[in-house]
């Protein structure tokens, strides 16, 4: 596969972010925040790292597989999925309106290419990961699984049973991303929930960790090759990545106001005017 | 019509436990997860066949159920086994998210259902599971009636493509359905024919429906007694068709009065064909310690009390 190069990638991931605050400005609702801050993050990882196959297989048999566990993101990955080709680009419009098949937080009962697990309530998705992983190793599938998570969503219980059952059981095709924004509804993850030492939490869960910047696409694209070869190991891997909330657009960067709100026109023009458009706009 | 009568008492997790054994044989894509319950859901059998087909997730049931969720994504049907209670309430969020929302081939598999768990007491003894598994939309719900029963359910769930609730108890129960009755899901059926009133059972009260009635026949009454196995999709037509007949009907199930079967066949009746029916289960209440027998009796969920609810619903005619 030719793997395109970073400038490639950094072109693609400023016309996602332009399909980000456009779609949630058409709607006035959804989640402009985190999908910018993980826009790098999911660029490298569809058009540079995983081995995917389209038309799109629900199984996901002998290709990568990605879940999107902080499902409220669903902006960046609407736009990624359409932007590789799984719909058409068009469908971007629907986002969050009556009879989309692009809800509001991911959901499967539509039918939607790419999403294989409804996402939105937090928590679930490293479990599900999980299973996927070992349904890939019963199969003889050398293909990995990868999981993307909110910092915010690791004080959900279940991320923690999920984490001692990878390890427990040498899950080490799975792959898990941290979006280390420090930022959650409520404010700064230091204010609202402490993480203290996640790189040692992970460890101590019997993970091997690495730290990315994920609004850097060479560091991304090095975290996950670095995360790659570690893979196949007998451990689970996590990359804990910062980013910055809003990453792109000046005024949403640095804040966790951004996390749920969609610009007005006004501040919809400023944030386009800072994106290039790199392959039309839908 | 067949008079029932049984030899054999077993447990219906026992009854599950021998139908995973028996998929696991002929169904290569069955796994089996359990959280720290393997003994109480008899899944050691399973274990020792197809220990790669096996995963022990400790006591962590959110987990299994997101884990068995995934194990769909690749073509596995995974059988989840914990009590009822940790199989529901305790994790309900995750199977409405991450099975019935996303329409994942789980089958959520519960044993120590109800009140006859017995001496452990109401922190475990659940009555709210199957209304809280019907409302889910996408949710199969079955209550089998004895080991018999139990075993071909579990056999019959994993032909079936969705998510399935499959509940069962801990006690010893009289077997009275043959071994080679096939299960045929949502398919009420009946199992003795009357005329005068229909009692509308699930699980194991099944049994106590039928004890119910050779004390009713001996007093002249004719009764009809339909096993309700599939809670959801309800056998809508049996039920209207036997209720227009006898023209009043008694439900009976190990479960609470709201959201349980009687729940469901009410609705049937209100909607299609307005009928007297009077609810055996449990009325807004949580249980206690005790022996199976104590609380059925105390929670006036035996033979007994399907008897003077049969006579109560009579009454109304």
């Amino acid at each position: 596969m030719n793997k395109p190069s970073i400038e490639t990638l950094e072109k693609t991931a400023s016309q996602v972010r332009r399909d980000i605050v456009r779609m949630v400005h058409a709607v006035n609702s959804g989640h402009p925040g985190g999908s910018l801050g993980c826009t790098d993050f999911l660029t490298a990882l569809y058009f540079n790292i995983m081995d995917i196959k389209k038309p799109f297989d629900p199984d996901g048999r002998d290709e990568d597989m990605f879940f999107l566990s902080n499902g409220h993101i669903s902006p960046v990955w609407y736009s990624i999925l359409a932007r590789s080709g799984y719909f058409p680009v068009s469908e971007l419009a629907t986002f969050r309106k009556l009879d989309s098949r692009l809800q509001g937080h991911p959901a499967t009962e539509e039918g939607l290419p790419g999403i294989r697990v409804a996402s939105g309530s937090l928590g679930q998705g490293l479990s599900v990961a999980c299973g996927a992983a070992q349904a890939k190793k019963l199969n003889k599938d050398d293909k990995r699984v990868y999981v993307l998570m909110g910092d915010g969503e690791l004080d959900e219980g279940q991320v923690w049973e999920a984490a001692m059952y990878a390890a427990h059981h040498k899950i080490d095709n799975l792959i898990a991303t941290v979006d280390y924004n420090g930022q959650q509804i409520d404010g700064p993850t230091s204010d609202v929930m402490d993480l203290k030492d996640l790189k040692a939490k992970w460890q101590a869960f019997g993970w091997d960790v690495i730290e990315s910047d994920g609004n850097d696409m060479k560091s991304v694209i090095n975290a996950m090759t670095l995360a790659k070869s570690l893979s196949g190991k007998g451990k689970p891997v996590v990359n804990l990545m910062k980013t910055e909330m809003g990453a792109g657009v000046d005024f949403m960067m640095g804040s966790h106001k951004w996390h749920g709100v969609a610009p007005n026109d006004e501040q919809l023009a400023t944030a386009l005017a800072q994106l290039e458009e790199t392959l039309g706009d839908y | 019509m067949t008079k029932f009568t049984y030899t054999d008492q077993k447990d219906t997790r026992s009854g599950f436990g021998a139908g995973l054994l028996e998929l696991g044989r002929t169904n290569p894509e069955v796994v089996a997860l359990c959280a720290d319950l393997v003994g109480s859901l008899k899944m050691q059998d399973f274990i020792d066949e197809f220990p790669e087909r096996f995963f022990q997730v400790g006591i962590a049931e959110a987990n299994m159920m997101g884990v068995a969720a995934g194990l769909t994504i690749g073509g596995k049907i995974p059988f989840t086994g914990t009590f009822a209670n940790f199989s529901t309430g305790r994790v309900y969020d995750q199977i409405r998210q991450s099975i019935a929302y996303s329409g994942k081939n789980v089958k959520i598999c519960a044993s120590h259902a109800g009140l006859t768990l017995g001496e452990d007491g109401a922190t475990h003894q659940i009555l709210e599971d199957i209304g809280l598994m019907k409302m889910l939309p996408h949710m199969t719900v079955i209550n089998p009636c004895d080991y018999n029963q139990t075993k071909a359910a579990t056999i019959a769930i994993a032909e079936y493509e969705g998510p399935v609730y499959l509940r069962f108890g801990r006690p010893k129960v009289p077997v009275f359905t043959p071994a080679d009755q096939k299960f045929e899901i949502g398919k009420a059926l009946k199992m003795i024919e009357g005329n005068d009133v229909t009692i509308f059972a699930t699980g194991h009260l099944v049994w106590e429906a039928i004890e119910a009635e050779a004390v009713l026949a001996k007093e002249g009454i004719s009764v009809e007694v339909i096993n309700i196995h599939t809670i959801k999709p309800l056998d809508i037509q049996a039920i209207i068709e036997s209720a227009k007949k006898t023209g009043c009907v008694v439900t009976a199930e190990e479960h609470q009065m709201n959201g349980g079967l009687g729940d469901s066949v009410a609705q049937t009746l209100a909607l299609n064909l307005p009928t007297p029916l009077e609810m055996v289960a449990v009325n807004d209440s949580f249980g206690e310690s005790g022996t199976p027998e104590q609380l059925m009796k105390k929670y006036g969920i035996d033979a007994e009390n399907i008897v003077k609810a049969v006579k109560r619903v009579m009454k109304r005619k």
